[in-house]
């Protein structure tokens, strides 16, 4: 005789989302309430295992979720209310798609008979979100749910990560089912990710590898994606073959920036020594990165010359853009780990020195060179004296996007992995500062902060709100331009300079906004200023605005043209008023 | 090379493109399709055809048969997209095993008197038609076999008559003893 209300396993849908989160070790979740989630919220309230971070726009919950995902390695977990609530979430979880976050986002829906009916903030979530997540679910049944629940985390954090929606509707979340904890039928038995590289084609690099006398490394965020492991075996792999290594913006931290073999990032507004070594190489080894166009710049002009092995997670990167000769589908952390062992067993280190010499005339051009100044700030100084003032301390930069974002990525130097948390493909404005505190709820002892742009950060910049509720002491590092300065760069470069809509007009005084907020506000003006004020803020414990006055007018370069190849940049030294005039004009585009 | 001031590169390619018959092999779940077809359109791929039907009830298996046309890298992205979907089992390249059969059904209208109703039948009968309707004005024919076959029929009864033309799409499968 079985007595269903004694069963522990018998309870609620709400009742077995919270049980889920419990079983998935699952701390902090990031959400907003609304009606279609309400019994969720009242399951909540009853526990004390789950920590809810209230945030002020759910956009502000997925990116912290984001924030809180790239700097642990675990998922990130959201939950939203139907209709808007939803929607408010298509950005965080597009940017995490295409960024390959972890994130589980548990989205309310109407109860299932008023679903197709345009009822009260319905709306077709998993059709929405389609397209922006890595798999979705609508679970209609309530004896469903733990399995979904279960397959969305596993979807979500194996293979290539990404994120997913479950949605549920509320007479579900009221319904009282069977739950049952993690177990592997929860998964569709069609989704089998790779993660053991092939013998063969590994055996085939370490000999291409052996035998190169231009090679380079080129690293991306499926590094980090991989784990702590994983860098600390690409580190090995450049120590045990001697070679030159860049990586992309989502890369960074997996190879210290103090490493010797560094060459910077790569890209459009790479170094000019990673550029060129990427250009002129013979052997690639291309590990969890997928030859975005931000990165080749002209497809049939990429790196001519070389033979190129790709190791990824996910086969359609593979070959999508560039034809590679040696694709190895797998972990990245476990297919280096093989390499490694090969190329440790039957290779030795190639000698490359003349290919290092040639390096070395190229890192002599110093592409990331900048005039100084002594009246006015320059952001490139701003970021190299936040970058030494916090040196050796236990720091993570998120950034919004823009020059800032470009010229963190060139001063700030990252020694680890999960240190740097940016919105790469996507390029959202507005990730920084609710990244910041989600990194913040993951690492409540550590420095956070967010450089941030005085356009970006008023895009999401009520979660500051979030950061005095919670006491988050997040550091909001404002380069303030008065300018979009990315799309005011651009259109001096590309449409005469002509600022159309690009000028910062009617900026709020950050320094009030963030005493009307409760929190700190300190500004600089003055590279004298500077040190001071950064000191000082590294050392209040609560959350700050930092307005840093930067010069307006300032280019973030060097820079790829587009239509032009890696070994085509346009230097800072070069990238006079009328030598950029020149190089843009007669219809060639910058990138 | 002029190009208008972009953010991004703007190249043109102009690589030969092919035409590939895919089998997916899909759980029978709510919305399989949709991801399906959402994935071509979001990427910009080609459907020439496609066509559904679950197969396997007991084991709620789907075939998607899809023919598509792009360059060869386009196909190889097509496969792998394909894949990677959380409720695809399998993706096979019909064109590429190069042993497989693809037919296709149409049910075409034709209407008209005199010569013309007779030389319809009388093309029908050749191509192993069937009349599955007929009024003393109309036929409905039943055709099945390879496209080109069915386009051919369909050019010929232009002249005589034609009014209407459905068609299921290509299904393929593989010849020999083995399934996909
Ligand atoms: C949500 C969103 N809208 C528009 C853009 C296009 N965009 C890219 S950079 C930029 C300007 C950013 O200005 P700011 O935050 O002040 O940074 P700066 O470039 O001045 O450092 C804009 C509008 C974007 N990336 N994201
Ligand atoms: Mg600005």
């Amino acid at each position: 005789m079985t007595d269903k209300s004694h069963d522990p396993n018998q309870m609620t849908g709400a009742a077995m989302i919270v049980r889920a989160l419990i079983d998935h070790g699952v701390q902090h979740i990031f959400g907003y309430p609304g009606g279609a989630v309400l019994p969720i919220y009242d399951e909540i309230f009853q526990q004390s295992e789950v920590e809810h971070i209230l945030v002020r726009h759910e956009q502000g919950a997925g990116h912290a979720a984001e924030g809180y995902a790239r700097s642990t390695g675990r998922p990130g977990v959201v939950l939203v209310t139907s209709g808007p609530g939803a929607t408010n979430m298509v950005t965080p979880l597009t940017d995490a798609l295409m960024d390959s976050i972890p994130l589980v986002c548990i989205t309310g829906q109407v109860p299932t008979h008023l679903i197709g009916n345009d009822a009260f903030q319905e709306c077709d979530t998993v059709g929405i979100t389609r397209p922006s997540t890595k798999h979705n679910w609508l679970v209609r049944n309530v004896n469903d749910l733990a399995k979904v629940l279960h397959e969305a985390f596993y979807v979500a954090t194996t293979g290539r990560p990404g994120p997913v929606v479950v949605d549920v509707p509320k007479d579900v979340q009221f319904a009282t089912g069977a739950y049952h904890p993690p177990r592997k039928s929860d998964v569709h038995v069609s989704y089998t990710p790779r993660v053991k590289g092939d013998a063969t084609l590994i055996r085939k690099a370490a000999a291409m590898l052996a035998s190169a006398k231009r090679p380079v490394i080129y690293t991306g965020g499926g590094v980090i994606n991989s784990g702590p492991e994983a860098s600390k075996l690409l580190r090995e792999l450049v120590e045990a073959t001697g070679f030159p290594i860049t990586s992309t913006l989502m890369g960074l931290g997996a190879y210290p920036a103090s490493g010797p073999n560094w060459l910077g990032m790569l890209g459009m507004h790479g170094t000019y020594e990673a550029n060129m070594t990427m250009h002129d190489c013979d052997v690639m080894l291309c590990v969890g990165a997928r030859f975005d166009d931000r990165i080749t710049g002209r497809t049939d002009a990429f790196s001519p010359g070389s033979k190129k092995i790709h190791i990824d997670i996910d086969p359609s990167s593979i070959n999508k853009n560039i034809r590679v000769d040696v694709p190895i589908i797998g972990d990245a952390g476990n297919v280096i780990g093989d390499l490694l062992q090969v190329f440790k067993a039957e290779a030795k280190k190639p000698d490359i020195r003349a290919w290092w010499q040639q390096i070395a005339q190229w890192r002599a051009r110093n592409s990331l060179a900048y005039r100084k100044n002594n009246d006015v700030i320059l952001p490139q100084y701003a970021i190299q004296r936040l970058f030494e003032l916090t040196r050796g301390r236990d720091t993570y930069i998120t950034t919004e996007v823009g020059q800032h974002q470009m010229w963190a990525a060139q001063f700030f130097g990252f020694e680890e992995p999960h240190r740097w948390m940016t919105s790469g493909g996507l390029g959202t404005m507005g990730y920084g500062l609710p990244a910041a505190l989600g990194v913040q709820v993951a690492h409540p002892d550590s420095l956070v902060i967010d450089i941030a742009g005085d356009a970006s950060v008023q895009m999401t910049i009520q979660e500051m709100s979030t950061a005095v509720q919670f006491e988050l002491p997040i550091k909001i590092f404002i380069l303030n331009n008065q300018y979009m300065g990315m799309v005011r760069q651009w259109q001096q470069l590309l449409h005469g300079n002509r600022l159309s809509h690009s000028y910062s007009e009617a900026l709020p005084d950050f320094v009030k906004l963030a005493d009307a907020y409760g929190c700190v506000g300190l500004q600089a003006t003055k590279p004298s200023d500077l040190d001071g004020a950064i000191r000082e803020m590294i050392s209040v414990k609560r959350p700050v605005l930092f307005d840093c006055r930067v010069a307006a007018l300032e280019n973030c370069f060097p820079m790829i043209p587009s239509g032009k190849a890696h070994n085509e940049m346009l230097l800072p030294e070069e990238a006079t008023n009328e030598a950029t005039a020149t190089a843009f004009a007669g219809g060639k585009a910058l990138v | 090379m002029n190009q208008p001031a972009s953010a991004y590169f703007l190249e043109e390619r102009q690589d030969p493109t092919e035409t590939h018959t895919l089998s997916v092999l899909v759980q029978n779940e709510p919305g399989v399709l949709a991801r399906v077809i959402g994935l071509f359109s979001g990427r910009g791929y080609n459907i020439d055809s496609l066509t559904v039907s679950e197969t396997e009830s007991q084991k709620h298996l789907s075939r998607i048969t899809i023919v598509t046309t792009g360059t060869p890298m386009v196909i190889q992205q097509i496969k792998n997209q394909l894949d990677r979907m959380i409720p695809v089992y399998r993706v096979v390249d019909m064109t590429l095993t190069g042993r497989s059969i693809e037919r296709e059904l149409a049910m075409v209208k034709v209407k008209g008197g005199g010569d013309n109703r007779v030389e319809a039948l009388r093309l029908a009968d050749a191509f192993r038609a069937r009349v599955i309707d007929a009024t003393t004005e109309s036929f409905v024919f039943e055709i099945t076999g390879n496209s080109a076959k069915i386009n051919q029929f369909i050019d010929l009864m232009r002249p005589l008559g034609l009014v209407e033309v459905s068609r299921t799409g290509v299904a393929a499968i593989g010849r020999g003893p083995e399934g996909m």
